[in-house]
């Protein structure tokens, strides 16, 4: 865990809203946990009400249910379906839209106003993978304009995870559970006999604003004891169990092992459906479409989510470079675990689980890496 | 055909071309999918010559035709000479529907004994002129579009006339229904609450509607490309405790006859007999 410098200070459980208020003065629309169709999504968050106090999410590969909780805790789950990454890289939108004109075609670029979000309860393993996202989308030569636009307007409350989902592992990818990345906000939840509080630290400018307006308190070295002995308990679930492996020499065991027999036994089971990449808080694939109308007068061109596990994907003149469900699984893994490295700088995966437990056949990434390091022979 | 990445138009093109609209055995729902396209009909007239569409007009101009669209399935003698008929007449031919691209509901009969049928249902079987199978059109004849869907999506297949009015490839993603529900935002019936569904068997098109309504896709738009229809059986045997009749009615509807559910569904069949 790194070294808390910043002071903290306490906001009773009670004044949460003091916090989702002050973040709406300040010109932002939060977006946090909701329970939508039995499972924990991001959307709105109009006031604390709309949290899921109280649930909790217990998760298996292939497998989600919301559960009630024995305490009233706000943030007492993992992470969902969703990531943060449905507001910077939008699913779907469009990039311009073009029109035949007497002499020729005029293009104009569809830009979307961009409402400044205050992301609430982003986990360690989440911050790290914004930080993936942008430098794949703004290091380097080319930059995605439109997700520049998304993540220079976002504030961010992180929370410090205290307990761990069965599919969570961000200890074996170091990304986690204690907040290890800058934001703007970190708080801590902790419920105890008689407290329910939380801990608040600034970690920008903006973030201090925001404190100041807050009915908070300064934190003693007790509170601050109990805080750590929270997160060692996620931590702690997170170091038994199949999901703890070491990270350090994926790269170079998936090289060595790019004709093992095993992706052939993984894609009797995988059905390319693509939800693992979908979930992904990282994957940034797109495709571009470009449409006609009957006319032909206008057109349009679309931007949306692609996936390593689709035929298109692969395609060039003369057919599908993976054709099969073996080659793509593979492009999967490796990219994620090995040659994302080589393009980043860092892996392409932080350990969140979703696309353990989002696989319709409980596919489970960390299971695989350790039947590859089994049946290594380097 | 498959994978969407093989389907382009490239035809040499007229001013207005010729389209004719043929009906196999079917419901009629697909073509209605055309009529309901409403404002867009009118737009449709304006570059193309709807020759010959039974649904819509009585008007009958002979071909050849630049642009046939085909709906329904071949199940009679007489059916499987006039779609070599049209084949003949027809420069380009895109099939519509679940009837057209894999038999349709109609070819459930492909799994039993058709005489036991028409004895039970009709006074005088004898008068039934019809053949043991319902089969595709691509069985038949080469198609240069499939457009699945039971019925299609219209917006699917304004598109499909769009990339050919202005010979380009249509935008209709061969991939998984998962893919819809995901850039929907829809919550994973199967993962989160349990309930068997043929999303990720399935080819995209309708938007993925059914788990939008917490439902579970039943395939009605027939399989993707790479489909892998054994593992997600299996899974839905072994850990959402599917029985027989689920596994059945999913794999045996619409799209009985394509190839990756009729394999399926055969050895649920078979392995029901094995047990006994
Ligand atoms: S794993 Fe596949 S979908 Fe994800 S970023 Fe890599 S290539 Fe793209
Ligand atoms: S690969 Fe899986 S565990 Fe890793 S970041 Fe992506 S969804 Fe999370
Ligand atoms: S690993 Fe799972 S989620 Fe990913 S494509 Fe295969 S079956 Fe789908
Ligand atoms: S609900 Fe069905 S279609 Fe949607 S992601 Fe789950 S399995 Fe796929
Ligand atoms: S979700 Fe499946 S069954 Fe429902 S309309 Fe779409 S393809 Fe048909």
């Amino acid at each position: 865990m790194k070294a808390r410098s910043a002071t903290s200070f306490i906001l009773p459980s009670d004044k949460l809203n003091s916090l989702i208020h002050s973040l709406q003065q300040a010109g932002y629309q939060v977006v946090g946990p909701v329970i939508v169709d039995q499972a924990i999504i991001y959307d709105q968050i109009k006031s604390a009400d709309d949290l899921p106090q109280g649930w909790t999410d217990e998760q298996e590969a292939g497998r989600y249910r919301l559960k009630r909780r024995q305490d009233a805790a706000y943030f007492g789950f993992n992470v969902g379906p969703n990531s943060w990454k449905k507001y910077l890289q939008l699913p779907r939108r469009q990039v311009w839209q073009a029109h035949k004109t007497a002499d020729g075609i005029e293009i104009e670029p569809v830009n979307a106003a961009i409402t400044p979000l205050a992301f609430l309860g982003v986990r360690s393993c989440e911050l790290h993978a914004i930080a993936i996202q942008d430098r794949v989308f703004l290091s380097g030569e080319y930059h995605n304009e439109d997700y520049k636009q998304r993540r220079q307007s976002i504030f961010t409350v992180a929370v410090n995870c205290t307990q761990a989902a069965a599919t969570c592992f961000c200890t074996s990818m170091n990304t986690g559970p204690a907040v290890s990345l800058p934001c703007d906000l970190e708080i801590t939840e902790i419920i105890n006999d008689n407290e329910h509080y939380f801990l608040l630290r600034s970690g920008s400018e903006k973030g201090q604003l925001i404190l100041q307006q807050l009915p908070v308190t300064p934190a003693t070295s007790a509170h601050q004891q109990q805080e750590k002995t929270a997160i060692n308990q996620a931590e702690k679930q997170m170091s038994v169990g199949p999901r703890v492996f070491d990270s350090s020499d994926l790269q170079a065991l998936l090289y060595r092992n790019y004709e093992n027999p095993l992706w052939s036994d993984i894609a009797q089971r995988c059905l390319s459906c693509a939800n693992c990449t979908m979930v992904c808080p990282t994957c940034f694939c797109s495709s571009v479409e470009d449409t006609t109308d009957l006319s032909g007068d206008h057109a349009e061109r679309w931007e949306q989510w692609d996936s390593c596990f689709t035929a298109d994907f692969s395609y060039i003149h003369g057919g599908s470079v993976r054709p099969d469900t073996r080659s793509r699984y593979r492009q999967w893994m490796t990219h994620k675990l090995a040659t994302w490295h080589e393009q980043f700088n860092t892996s392409g995966c932080v350990g969140c689980g979703r696309c353990i437990a989002w696989c319709p056949v409980g596919i489970d990434i960390t299971e695989e890496i350790v039947r590859f390091q089994e049946s290594d022979t380097p | 055909m498959t994978g969407s990445t093989e389907r382009r138009f490239n035809h040499p093109m007229k001013k207005m071309p010729k389209l004719a609209v043929w009906k196999f055995t079917s419901c009629d729902g697909c073509q209605l999918s055309l009529l309901d396209c409403e404002d867009e009909l009118l737009l449709l007239a304006e570059q193309i010559d709807i020759a010959y569409f039974m649904e819509a007009s009585s008007r009958q101009i002979d071909g050849p035709y630049d642009l046939s669209i085909v709906e329904g399935s071949i199940t009679t003698t007489d059916e499987a000479e006039r779609i070599q008929q049209i084949r003949q007449q027809s420069q380009i031919l895109i099939t519509i529907g679940a009837c057209a691209s894999s038999g349709g509901i109609q070819a459930l009969r492909n799994f039993a004994d058709v005489k036991e049928f028409t004895s039970l249902i009709y006074a005088k079987p004898e008068y039934i002129a019809t053949l043991k199978t319902s089969s595709a059109i691509s069985d038949h004849v080469q198609v240069d579009f499939v457009l699945q869907g039971c019925p299609i999506n219209k917006t699917q297949l304004l598109e499909v006339l769009s990339a050919y009015l202005n010979q380009r490839k249509p935008q209709i993603p061969a991939h998984s229904v998962c893919m819809e529900c995901k850039l929907r935002g829809n919550i994973c019936v199967m993962v989160a609450h349990g309930t068997p569904c043929m999303g990720p068997v399935t080819h995209a098109g309708c938007g993925a509607i059914c788990p939008a309504y917490n439902r579970g896709c039943y395939g009605c738009f027939g399989p993707k490309e790479n489909p892998n229809s054994a593992s997600l059986s299996h899974w839905w045997q072994t850990e959402l405790g599917s029985d027989k009749a689920t596994l059945l009615e999913n794999f045996r509807n619409m799209n009985a006859a394509a190839p990756a559910f009729a394999t399926q569904s055969l050895k649920f069949i078979e392995a029901d007999h094995e047990k006994k």
